[in-house]
């Protein structure tokens, strides 16, 4: 019975995420719901642990090494980004566009 | 395999095939080696010859009661279709081989000295090795598809050698309308072979033979249809009406080409067609009786055009037509071997006439040649009184008229009386068949007055080639009259293949090719003249013969002649017949001025410009653009459209697992 | 008792995304972040996952969003600036996935697992009784799972060294 209230609140906080992704211009803002959409799936493995099996929970620990990584990059990223547009606004990251 | 020498069939063509590729060769490498070419090309048909005597014997020694087949390999394995690339050895191919090795080997002796100052020589003579190649497989063919393609390939060689001197553009056109003719004939025999292997389930000769009388209902839709299909593919092939415009207009190739390919041996691969499926004929009696009619008529038909031709080729190529007619009669009569008969008899006396016609039209080549006249050479209003200067040539063809005309004992005598006594006989049982026999009859006559009309302004009366050619004109190298001496000893032995009871002879050919015939000859109605009858009947002819000969001497007046140059035009109805019927003009207006115009205007302006070009290929430049410029809407560059669009993705990819 | 626990704190952790990812200024949406980390802290506690929790509060909490305001700060992003959030084109389309993907997920509340994978409950609880708390969650990492964890080594490797190379002022 808690699965599956776990399983709904995990879809909740997971559409939250990515409308958050959807709905904001700031880069490092965009990237916060990212990770809120990576929590939302960690409740969801560790509510499955409980049914199936602690390999649930093990796997939500290799899910927060990565994300630890992915953070410390993309971060770094936006920097290096900043640093040539003077913003980090999703507007000015248009390079992908030729005319 | 037999262990004797029936197996060294595969040899006859064999050879013709490696003459076509040496000589091909040596054509491309270097064309003026003229003695190579002459030895591999008349050597090749000389050991294809050998090889076919040497098969006959072996097999007259075996004397086996099927036909032998060779297979070679699976040509056509497909599902319930089975064709491989076999060679049937019986007595109606061997027949066959015979008649076209001998024959063409005669024949590319005399192409030597004939083509022997043409720079296109070692192609020539490669095109000829081709054409017996092709030829043979024909003959030895042991299914429809097997003589499918050869009959297609002597169409080509056909088409290759009528426009052999290519420059000139009347040459090319006749080869090409050669060629197209043909394949309206063509198409008559591929239906047949789909309706065959519809209603039999198989394409050898063997297996539909012995399952056609179940499968088929004699008499029937079917097998009329299917026989009918055939035959007009045999029109195409041999010329017969509708389909034979073309064999005067293929004249325009080298003569000794006219006298093996339109003479002697393509031209009659329509007969051969008749003769292999005699039993499916003599199951469509409607059919054997529009295969009777047909030749009957085209027999008279070609020989009144021929009453009024000037040029020597064409009033022979109007005779082979005719003459052709004749074996037609006969294979729808049910005389197959009389109309095989024929065949052989016609290859000999034909053959000779056209290379005899041949070594005239050389000597006046020759003696323009020397004046720088341009005058035709073929036109028999610049000949005459040539028998003084040829005398060879003039006797010899003396003896190939009267065999045509049907005089004893020439062979040309027993084949014909063979035919329109099995028409005569069969006009008992349908009276429709006394028609025919009529239309022979008349034939045999005009045939007759217009061979021996062709020998007159030839050979006699005052000559017309001119005062300075005169010392020019002399008999033709010996590599030339000899094999019209040999064909001239076949002409007047010939005969002896066939000899009816009636003059107690033995039938030979007849006996020979029962294997091939009875059991078609088991479906027809025959009827058994009486002595009597039959010896009327011989008398009919040959008194028709002599009055037609009789008749051109006392009638025509070589000496009212004048050279063609300035020779006035006919008048009345002479000019219908020498304008052959106005056929060709008929044709022109009814189909190729029609399938012209539907070409040019429908199919080309409408359908190719306006539908292909416009609608379809800048139809689909046009529509490539505009998805372009739609998916320009979706590249814009910017990070959040991208993140939208990924996310419409992954709502899809979650639809379609979670329902 | 646990149930209304687990609902609560899950109420909690809805709110304060949806406030994370309403606000105008970055630091708000951060804080806010936080606080949603925390209550899925308490939830994966009441979920047997107790280790876990404790990892959530001290990586994702401590480390994570503490460089992610590390890095506001940096570029000097904190105070709150013209709005951040698209026109109301992209809200309309916003609201309108997400809603779609909502609707497509909703038959989560009603999944059932398949009785043959499932362990008998109180399992996981069994297993840290026995192993410990830590141990449960441990033993599997260095045992089943030995290649994936080395892998993530190197991986935290490779983050580390490219982090360094791109945030550096001259390369």
């Amino acid at each position: 019975m808690l699965l599956n209230d776990a399983l709904v609140i995990s879809a909740i906080l997971f559409t939250l995420g990515v409308a958050g992704v959807l709905l904001r211009r700031n880069a490092i803002v965009i990237f916060m719901c990212v990770e809120l959409m990576l929590n939302a799936v960690n409740l969801t493995f560790v509510a499955l642990a409980q049914t199936i099996g602690v390999g649930g929970q093990v796997f939500v620990f290799f899910v927060m090494a990565v994300a630890a990584a992915e953070a410390a990059v993309g971060l770094a990223i936006i920097l290096a980004v900043y640093r040539h547009k003077q913003s980090v606004s999703l507007q000015n990251m248009n390079l992908l566009k030729d005319g | 395999m037999t262990g004797t020498a029936v197996d060294l069939i595969w040899l006859a063509p064999a050879f013709a095939l490696l003459g076509f590729v040496l000589n091909g060769a040596v054509a491309f490498v270097r064309p003026n080696a003229k003695t190579v070419v002459s030895i591999i090309g008349a050597g090749v048909l000389l050991a294809a010859f050998a090889v076919a005597m040497v098969v006959f014997r072996a097999f007259v020694g075996l004397h086996p009661d099927e036909p032998l087949i060779y297979r070679y390999w699976s040509w056509i394995p497909v599902g319930t279709l089975q064709v491989d690339f076999a060679f049937q050895v019986d007595q109606l191919s061997l027949v066959m081989l015979m008649v076209i090795t001998s024959v063409g080997s005669l024949i590319h002796l005399f192409s030597v000295g004939y083509m022997k100052e043409d720079p296109g020589y070692a192609r020539y003579f490669a095109y000829l090795n081709l054409f017996v190649f092709f030829m043979l497989v024909l003959v030895l063919g042991a299914s429809f598809p097997v003589m499918f393609v050869g009959w297609e390939g002597v169409g080509l060689c056909s088409y290759l050698l009528i426009g052999f001197w290519y420059s000139d553009a009347a040459n090319a056109n006749a080869g090409r309308k050669a060629f197209i003719m043909n394949r309206i004939g063509d198409f008559g025999f591929m239906v047949a072979m789909f309706m065959i292997f519809w209603s039999v389930g198989s394409l050898d000769f063997d297996t539909v033979f012995a399952h056609a009388p179940m499968a088929l209902a004699p008499g029937g839709a079917a097998i009329t249809a299917i026989t009918l299909f055939l035959f007009l593919g045999c029109t195409g092939k041999s010329a017969q009406i509708p389909l034979y415009t073309w064999l005067p207009d293929a004249m325009a190739g080298p003569t000794p080409v006219s006298a093996l390919i339109h003479a002697a041996t393509m031209v009659t691969a329509g007969v051969y067609l008749v003769a292999r499926c005699n039993l499916l004929f003599a199951m469509a009696p409607i059919s054997s009786a529009v295969v009777a009619g047909v030749g009957a008529l085209t027999a008279l038909f070609a020989a009144t055009i021929a009453l009024k031709q000037w040029d020597i080729k064409k009033v022979l190529a109007y005779s082979t037509i005719s003459q052709l007619g004749y074996m037609f009669l006969a294979v729808g009569t049910g005389a197959i071997a009389g109309g095989i008969f024929h065949l052989a008899t016609h290859a000999f006396f034909k053959a000779l006439l056209f290379l005899g016609s041949g070594s005239v039209i050389f000597a006046l080549h020759r003696a323009y040649h020397h004046t720088h006249s341009h005058e035709d050479a073929q036109d028999m209003r610049n000949m005459g009184g040539l028998a003084r200067y040829m005398p060879w040539t003039a006797t010899v063809m003396w003896i190939a008229s009267l065999a045509i005309s049907g005089i004893p004992p020439l062979a040309g005598f027993f084949s014909k009386d063979e035919i329109l006594a099995a028409a005569h006989a069969r006009g008992h049982v349908e009276p429709v068949w006394f028609v025919f026999w009529g239309l022979g009859l008349l034939a045999a006559l005009l045939t007759a007055f217009y061979m021996t009309r062709l020998m007159i302004y030839t050979f006699y009366g005052p000559n017309r080639t001119g005062e300075k050619e005169q010392p020019s004109l002399h008999e033709a190298p010996w590599i030339m009259t000899g094999p019209l001496v040999v064909l001239a000893l076949l002409t007047v032995t010939g005969g002896l293949l066939n000899v009816p009871e009636l003059y107690h002879g033995n039938a030979w050919l007849h006996h020979w090719l029962e294997p091939v015939t009875q059991s078609g000859a088991a479906l027809i109605p025959v009827v058994p003249l009486s002595p009597s009858a039959e010896w009327l009947l011989v008398g009919i002819a040959v008194v028709t013969a002599i009055v037609g000969i009789v008749g051109a001497w006392r009638l025509l007046k070589p000496e009212a002649l004048v050279p063609a140059r300035s020779a006035p035009e006919e008048r009345g109805f002479a000019r219908v017949l020498r304008n052959k019927w106005y056929v060709d003009e008929i044709y022109d207006a009814l189909f190729v001025r029609p399938l012209v115009w539907f070409s040019r205007v429908v199919l080309w302006q409408e359908i190719d410009q306006r539908i292909v070009d416009a609608a379809a290929v800048n139809g689909a430049a046009r529509g490539a653009r505009a998805l372009g410029w739609a998916n320009r809407w979706l590249q814009t560059g910017q990070v959040g459209t991208y993140v939208a669009v990924f996310v419409v993705g992954v709502l899809l990819v979650l639809w379609r697992a979670l329902s | 008792m646990t149930h209304t626990v687990f609902v609560i704190f899950g109420g909690i952790a809805i709110v304060s995304a949806l406030l994370c990812i309403t606000r105008r200024s970055p630091v708000a949406s951060a804080l806010w972040l936080v606080v949603t980390l925390f209550a899925l802290a308490a939830m994966f506690v009441l979920l047997d996952a107790q280790f876990i929790a404790a990892l959530q509060v001290l990586v994702y909490a401590g480390a994570i969003m503490v460089l992610f305001l590390f890095v506001i700060m940096l570029l000097n992003l904190g105070r709150p600036g013209p709005t951040d959030i698209k026109g109301p084109l992209g809200l309309g389309v916003a609201v309108a996935l997400a809603g779609a993907m909502l609707f497509l997920l909703r038959p989560l509340g009603q999944a059932a697992l398949p009785t043959s994978i499932q362990l008998p409950p109180g399992s996981v609880a069994a297993l840290q009784q026995q192993r410990g708390i830590v141990g449960a969650v441990a033993n599997p990492l260095f045992d089943a799972y030995l290649i994936p964890f080395e892998i993530a080594s190197v991986l935290l490797l490779a983050a580390i060294v490219g982090a360094v190379v791109l945030a550096k002022r001259k390369l």
